[in-house]
């Protein structure tokens, strides 16, 4: 769809600072959340999990459960329906519906330690606590495999007896469940070609994606079949196709409502629990209210995969990137749809190789099934090429901002990953870093500065949306997409600026599956940038019946009518008065009704961003502590609708990257056991650990936007990982090639006999 | 003509060739001329969910039009979280 770019020089609200919309719901502990929707007669729900990482089922017995006086309804894998094999596309993670199933669910086998086996529903929450203690599962426990290396060896114990199908053909079963490789040239003919070549490998550990509201729902199915679930997600069409598929529902019999979002940063693109809960409320004819704790969260939902990557680089004396290859290999848990394709594709990307290759493995391991997180795939692999990058900067002694510029992707360079650069802002985004005060900016002793980049590609899918005029000349917006990251404000920003009126008289509201046009889900960073190209589309077809209705109200032309600062006019008669928005609104009965559009479409034009960061730490050398004290964030926005979230983003990406270079990681004991499932003992970094991040906006305008949007929620999690390790390694002169940068780890390598 | 390349994981189906010149409007004339070259190839990019045409990466593809002149890349799909 080819849509009017809006000049600069008009805008009046793109790229100011108003009040978001929802602010004052959140503040105040309004807004209403997962888990704050009730229902008459509503069931609690809990759900039994695997104690075990890899063992068959040979039997279940609910008969116990089932007698308890308040359990009202149990169901187990054998209540879902056996569905085919097909593909779906879950955030960065594609998976498949028939293994979503048995992810929900377990059939014949378990996978992990938390894999769901049971669900009950009962009138309290105690009792379906109780209930779930009476339930016996004979199991027979098998041999599990925790990590890349031990899955792949020759002898391993299989996660899946028969998945033999990957690249497109079939070979004896495994647990790499599926290949990718892409690039171009001859990478390895060229590396002999190059002066330097550096060759290092990396790894990084599962991590959570930091969400504060733990899963929630609430299912009513009713007598005549009709589902209704309210639920806090990443999208409500998407929880209404999955639970309709994985239940063999037909999607006009489910209705999702959805709650506010307490974060979700791509680990709320798929289903656990709603599911569960519209096939406890069909057998117990009863509303059912499922809440994970969140010892759940981290013991059965989705963490980003832990990887092994290996990089090679090589460069001539000039600082040339000659070539480049990496492998990687991402764990996917216990169903394969890890995001090693995604990170395959993000590796080299910033740079311009003439010769660059990537070979990706997605790994089953017996852990839960991974989930997207922000750009997924792309941190870890940052962590590793950026590494280098900076190791080949220290060994030619260049700039590494120069060595960076001298290499970096700009328009008309063909990607690693296959395509041409459309425009983007690298150069620009990298220029900016190296001209800040921070760049040049003292240090002190044990002090160290690091600078990484990086990319994400955002996405544009299906959007729609719903724009009318109210009678008083107010203009309702429905999206159908859940508001993360102040979506509702960018909305009605563009919807005011197309409308020539003031923001506030734009309400946004977030409508449920039945009352807006399908949306795909809230990621890829791509509300405000495809949402939004709908609710601009959508804007100026209405604008276009209101000078249709002037027309017929003044009996000229509508060619004649022109709309401008929220007025129809005709500018070639004077005498003719201009007619304002409520005015036209308040005849619209006598013009031809009610006056509203809706678009819809697949969005295309998307702008890919780039970021780059500037970070400084200090090392404690008696018990190796970092300490971040310097933080800055560049990244190419293409237009910042409203830069304070755009910053939000920005920030919120820098600090979840810094907690994973720094402190979180996933640890498992020898049997797969989750040690640390709470935030106690997963440490995420807190406001008191951190200096104030700087975010710098950059905009180079996505000319396929009509504001010139690029979409900015993933890339600022790319860079930070690479950023904090290279600071690291100027403080402490040791090169950190495993994640995390934990106090022990970083002692050991300062002082090896401590 | 477009030019179309082919993952690298596809070499084996089509003699190690991975880019070839091709008539066709849409992706999906383009997918029956590779079909036609190399049988068996079409659904073997029916994994594949998502192309680049001229830089711009598109899902769910199948009926959009390609210029005469242009970069069609099959890629993996590509979303976010």
């Amino acid at each position: 769809m080819t849509q009017k770019t809006r000049d600069d020089q008009t805008l009046k609200w793109v790229g100011t600072r108003p009040i978001r919309p929802d602010g004052v719901e959140k503040v105040t502990g309004r807004a209403r959340y997962g888990a704050d929707f009730a229902r008459p007669d509503m069931l609690w729900a809990k759900v039994l999990r695997s104690p075990h990482a890899h063992a068959r089922i040979r039997s279940i017995d609910v008969r116990e459960a089932l007698a308890l006086d308040g359990v009202k309804a149990i169901v187990t894998g054998d209540d879902l329906p056996e569905i085919a094999s097909e593909q779906a596309f879950v955030g960065e993670e594609p998976t498949d519906y028939r293994m979503m199933s048995q992810n929900v669910l377990a059939r014949g086998k378990v996978g992990y330690v938390g894999h769901a086996i049971a669900a009950v529903a009962a009138t309290t929450s105690a009792v379906a606590e109780e209930a779930l203690g009476l339930i016996e599962v004979d199991y027979e426990i098998l041999p599990h495999v925790l990590d890349a290396v031990s899955a792949i060896a020759p002898d391993a114990p299989l996660v899946h007896d028969d998945l033999c199908d990957r690249k497109g053909e079939k070979k004896a079963p495994s647990n790499i469940a599926n290949e990718v490789e892409m690039g171009h040239g001859d990478p390895e003919a060229a590396f002999a070609s190059a002066d330097f070549v550096i060759d290092r490998s990396f790894t990084t550990q599962a991590v959570h994606q930091g969400y504060i509201e733990p899963h929630a729902c609430l299912a009513e199915a009713g007598p005549d079949g009709q589902v209704t679930i309210w639920c806090s997600s990443q999208g409500q069409f998407m929880i209404r196709g999955y639970t309709a598929k994985l239940l063999g529902l037909d999607l006009a019999q489910v209705r999702v409502v959805p709650a506010e979002i307490g974060g979700g940063f791509g680990g709320k693109t798929t289903v656990y629990l709603e599911p569960l809960a519209v096939a406890l409320s069909q057998r117990s004819g009863r509303p059912v209210k499922m809440v994970m704790s969140r010892e759940e969260v981290f013991r059965a939902t989705g963490p980003a995969s832990a990887s092994r990557i290996r990089v090679k680089i090589g460069a001539t004396r000039a600082g040339n990137f000659v070539a480049g290859e990496a492998w990687l290999d991402y764990e996917a848990g216990a169903f394969p749809g890890s995001s090693v394709a995604a990170g395959s594709m993000t590796i080299f990307a910033p740079y311009a190789f003439e010769h660059a290759r990537s070979h990706g493995r997605d790994i089953l391991v017996n852990k839960p099934k991974s989930a997207a997180y922000r750009a997924p795939g792309a941190p870890m692999a940052a962590f590793a090429v950026e590494s280098v990058v900076d190791d080949l900067a220290r060994q030619l002694e260049i700039d590494p901002i120069d060595l960076r510029l001298q290499n970096a992707a700009q328009e008309g360079v063909q990607s690693s990953f296959g395509p041409r650069y459309k425009r983007i802002g690298f150069v620009e985004t990298l220029e900016a870093a190296q001209a800040h005060p921070h760049y040049d900016a003292p240090l002190k002793a044990n002090q160290g500065r690091g600078v990484a980049a990086g990319m994400w590609f955002n996405a544009g899918l299906q959007s729609s949306a719903a724009v009318m005029v109210n009678a008083d000349g107010s203009i309702s917006v429905i999206s159908g997409n859940p508001d993360i990251g102040g979506s509702r404000a960018s909305l009605a920003m563009m919807a005011a600026e197309e409308f020539g009126i003031a923001y506030e008289k734009v309400g946004v509201r977030i409508g449920d599956t039945a009352s807006v046009g399908y949306n795909d889900v809230t990621g890829g960073s791509r509300v405000t940038l495809a949402t939004g190209k709908m609710v601009v589309e959508a804007s100026r077809q209405v604008i276009a019946q209101l000078c249709e209705r002037a027309a017929k109200v003044w009996d000229v032309d509508v060619e004649r009518v022109q709309w401008a600062d929220g007025k129809a006019t005709v500018p070639d008669d004077d005498t003719i008065k201009p007619l304002g928005l409520a005015e036209i609104a308040t005849g619209a009965g006598r013009t031809g009704g009610p006056i509203q559009a809706s678009a819809s479409g697949s969005v295309r034009g998307v702008g890919m961003s780039f970021a780059v960061h500037l970070c400084d730490v200090e090392v404690d050398p008696e018990t190796g502590k970092v300490d971040v004290i310097r933080y800055t964030a560049f990244q190419d926005a293409g237009r910042a609708i409203h830069p304070s979230y755009v910053e939000g983003q920005i920030q919120g990406g820098a600090v979840q990257g810094i907690g994973w270079a720094l402190n979180e990681a996933y640890v498992f004991d020898e049997s797969g056991r989750l040690e640390n499932p709470g935030f106690l003992d997963y440490r995420m970094p807190v406001a008191s650990d951190l200096p104030m991040i700087d975010a710098v906006i950059i905009e180079v305008a996505n000319p396929d936007h009509p504001y010139g949007v690029r979409g900015v929620g993933e890339a600022p999690i790319v860079p930070p990982i690479p950023a904090v390790a290279n600071a690291v390694r100027a403080a402490t002169g040791v090169r950190f090639s495993d994640l995390p940068l934990s106090p022990p780890r970083v002692l050991d390598a300062l002082d090896p006999a401590s | 003509m477009a030019r179309v390349f082919l993952p690298r994981s596809l070499a084996p189906y089509t003699g190690g060739v991975l880019e070839v010149e091709l008539p066709g409007e849409t992706i999906r004339a383009l997918i029956a001329g590779l079909e036609a070259a190399y049988p068996g190839l079409a659904e073997k990019l029916s994994g594949q969910l998502a192309v680049a045409i001229d830089g711009d990466i598109v899902a769910d593809p199948y009926l959009e039009v390609v210029g005469a002149t242009s970069e069609v890349h099959f890629l993996p799909p590509v979303g976010g979280g």
